[in-house]
């Protein structure tokens, strides 16, 4: 403990007598790391990551402070090798928002900068590819800035006044002119409008002839894959500029599934932001809810009794497992063996559904954490049925699917050697989760920074070398291994007693500061960093969402693939476009 | 002899069949004929939006298995699909893409907005990139509740959509063209081809009030 505080006394030094006068501590109440000038940054995060260690970039968002004039970026950097988050802040005028981009520092950095560009308007310069990634180019202003006001704006917090006024039902249509969720900027003519031509730029490849080899002139084409497309896991899409059939080049397009819990979850009060959070990765419901109570605990100070801890961990882990195992099943569906895999995927998740479907009362949209607790206790009978799953039936059937899969010619000849993601590049692109592990860096947050009870279970950090698409399934299979250990060890310590720190409670103050919550969700570091003003509301509230972050690698570990290979990789990745574009 | 329910004989008119033809000849309408034949193989389009279409694969896995209704054929082009199961929220973003995938689809076609999200935007409604309901742009023919609905509510809706195929006659269902709807177009937010004029009216008297309101200070000072 002590030689922790040691350490981090020494960075404080180096860090305050390299920089003097452009970084200070951030001295507000509540808050926390350094606030470092604009000039500085590309200076200051250069010495973070190769002089103090902090080579993982994991967070970048922006903050607007509308009563401060004030919009400030906020970066969370780690450790590889585990240790609590450096926070780092620039401040810069709320007009003329212009930050220095860290890509060229921290690859990992380039989407997320992109995303605060499109909903904060703060320009990163240097940025390589600096355009609107989750809405489209031409959309009028940006819509996380505290002024910007939605086409349906009620009231600038919830809960809003009645929607019932004199018992007369009242919907937000009838007070727009168009009865539809629409507003145009003044003197806008849709006749003079053009349509960006972000597309048109795409395209450009489109017919260039480049010689392979002297006899040979070939073409390459653009290739679209989506938004509609059965490979892409929801609506995403790949723009694939092809030589034959190799791939030269990738862009992701997304957002179209771009559902701005940000601008909701900022107008929503504390608790009603839980349910939100279940609509994110909407394949783990329970691991999204940790990150956010966890988020908000640290900020009221509360702390969950024993027995909700151990029923958080409980269900957070079978969540792992469902994740993982319908994730497989989508995979070989991928990779072509349509449909049967995951007929055995989802019998397993059926099961595990059933039990959310018990202690929760829904099967996917589960709502179960609140702040210093879970909604309800588990009953015997659903106890007997997670102890039945946990050390009866799920160790088979992953027996099973092991033996039908792992050495099946086809999934080793398809998955060996492709997609291949080194460990310096997992690092630096940021990636989280089975794929930075797959990639051979033993990074499990659970490890790195235990929170809530993880400290006491006895398991692996699963971890393979190789980093291609084969371990990046084999790595799934080890962590429901483990998971199924934690589980059974949660089922033997689990004691008795409450289940909730004090009363419940709809609305709750909770003291002005910031945190940053996160868990290691299946997909890999899940994050809420949230600000208090200490009003009923968050200031604000942003998700550091691993799918849309392992996305940033994506193009790097297609290049010079083929084509049909690009779709197992993106389910190697496994995305849940809920989560991706928030 | 009928006296099975309407729903599952073909023998709609009830003709009188010898004995010994029964079982080898049935007398039934066209329209009967046909719409048995639609209703049952009803193939809905591989597309999926969010969180429902997680719930519309389990639908078509083994537990709920919509393929008991003949609906198992997902299929990834609009072209062979009947139903456009609408699973999940629709953003703006994506609109344009969803619209011009039902003109792609051939007659006779249906929509089934699943979840409160197709239905009427759902607990994002409010958002700014969400379009509230899909029957704003799309002729919505059922529409099931519920965030995101459970299997049997979807296989329910469907055999609900079943009922009302069985109601068309193949009068008013064979040969139809297709109506196109236009595409919406990406602005500065989304904009409906039709609705061109209105924009251009409320986007001028909402330059005229911006000005009116400039000038009034203006106005107080002198």
């Amino acid at each position: 403990m002590s030689e922790q505080t040691v350490m981090i006394q020494n960075e404080e030094d180096t860090l305050l007598s390299r920089f003097p006068k452009v970084v200070r501590k951030d001295e507000r109440k509540g808050y926390e790391g350094y606030v470092v000038e604009a000039n500085a940054l590309t200076d200051f995060a250069r010495t973070l990551r190769d002089e103090l260690g902090y080579d993982y970039l994991s967070s970048v968002t922006g903050v607007d402070y509308l009563p401060q004039g004030q919009m400030e970026v906020v970066y969370h950097a780690y450790k590889t090798t585990g240790g609590p988050a450096l926070v780092f802040k620039v401040q810069v005028p709320r007009d003329n928002p212009v930050v220095p981009s860290l890509v060229p520092i921290y690859p990992g950095a380039d989407f997320q900068e992109r995303e605060a560009w499109d909903l904060l308007g703060i320009k990163f310069e240097g940025h390589p590819n600096l355009k609107r990634i989750l809405l489209w180019e031409g959309f009028h202003g940006h819509p996380l800035r505290k002024d910007w006001r939605e086409p349906y704006f009620e009231a600038e917090h919830k809960p809003y006044k009645s929607r019932f006024p004199e018992g007369k039902v009242f919907r937000a249509e009838e007070r727009n002119p168009f009865g539809k969720n629409v507003d145009y900027p003044a003197g806008f003519d849709p006749a003079q409008w053009t349509p960006d031509n972000t597309n048109a730029l795409i395209y450009e490849g489109l017919g260039r002839v480049e010689k392979a080899s002297d006899d040979l002139p070939t073409e390459q084409i653009v290739v679209n894959l989506g938004p509609q497309h059965p490979s892409t896991h929801g609506v995403f899409r790949m723009v694939v500029t092809l030589d034959g059939e190799t791939v030269v080049d990738l862009e992701p397009v997304m957002g179209y599934l771009h559902r701005n819990h940000e601008k909701i979850g900022e107008r929503n009060t504390w608790l009603m932001n839980m349910p939100f959070t279940d609509r994110l990765d909407y394949l783990s419901p329970m691991s999204n809810n940790f990150g956010y109570a966890l988020a908000v605990e640290k900020l009221l100070g509360v702390k969950p009794p024993e027995r909700a801890e151990y029923i958080r961990v409980i269900m957070a882990e079978l969540t792992r497992i469902q994740n993982h195992i319908f994730a497989i099943g989508m995979f070989l569906n991928d990779m072509g063996a349509y449909f049967t895999p995951s007929l055995y995927a989802i019998e397993e998740r059926e099961l595990i559904l059933d039990v959310f479907e018990a202690v929760a009362g829904s099967r996917m949209m589960v709502n179960y954490f609140r702040f210093g607790g879970v909604a309800r206790d588990i009953p015997e009978d659903v106890m007997k049925k997670i102890h039945d799953l946990a050390f009866e039936r799920l160790p088979r059937r992953i027996d099973e699917l092991d033996r039908y899969l792992t050495n099946s010619e086809i999934v080793r000849v398809r998955g060996e050697g492709v997609g291949v993601l080194t460990p310096e590049q997992a690092i630096a692109y940021s990636a989280a989760g089975p794929v930075l592990r797959a990639s051979g860096v033993p990074y499990d947050v659970r490890r790195a920074e235990p929170y809530s009870i993880y400290d006491r279970f006895d398991f692996d950090v699963a971890v393979r070398y190789h980093g291609d698409v084969y371990d990046r399934y084999l790595i799934r299979m080890d962590e429901v291994r483990q998971s199924i250990r934690i589980i059974q060890q949660a089922l033997q310590q689990i004691p008795e007693g409450p289940i909730m720190s004090g009363k419940p409670q709809y609305q709750h103050r909770v003291p002005a500061g910031e945190s940053y919550g996160r868990v290691e969700g299946p997909k890999g570091e899940l994050g809420f960093y949230v600000v208090s003003t200490g009003k009923g509301n968050p200031w604000r509230y942003h998700v550091r969402a691993p799918s849309f972050i392992n996305l940033t690698a994506l193009a790097e570990m297609t290049k010079g693939q083929k084509v049909a290979d690009t779709v197992i990789i993106l389910g190697s990745i496994d995305i849940v476009l809920g989560e991706t574009d928030r | 002899m009928s006296t099975k329910p309407k729903d599952e004989g073909l023998n709609s008119p009830q003709y009188p069949i010898p004995e010994d033809l029964q079982g080898v000849v049935t007398i039934t309408t066209l329209d009967r004929i046909y719409n048995w034949g639609r209703r049952n193989s009803l193939w809905p389009m591989m597309f999926g939006l969010a969180c429902c279409a997680i719930e519309m694969i389990c639908t078509a896995a083994a537990r709920f298995d919509f393929a008991r209704f003949g609906m198992e054929v997902m299929r990834a082009s609009p072209r062979q699909a009947d139903v456009m199961i609408v699973a999940g929220t629709v953003t703006k973003k994506m609109l344009p893409q969803v619209v011009r995938l039902y003109n792609q689809m051939a007659e006779p076609k249906y929509v089934v907005a699943m979840g409160a999200c197709a239905s009427g935007g759902g607990p994002f409604k409010e958002g700014y990139n969400v379009v509230s309901g899909i029957d704003q742009y799309l002729p919505v023919d059922v529409y099931i509740p519920g965030c995101p609905p459970t299997p049997q509510a979807l296989i329910y809706g469907l055999m609900k959509l079943q009922e009302k195929v069985d109601r068309q006659t193949i009068k008013e269902v064979y040969g139809r063209r297709a109506e196109m709807i236009p595409i919406p177009v990406l602005g500065p937010d989304v904009m409906d081809p039709r609705e061109y004029d209105r924009i251009r009216e409320y986007t001028r008297q909402k330059a005229e009030q911006e000005a009116a309101a400039a000038a009034e200070p203006e106005a107080a000072q002198a």
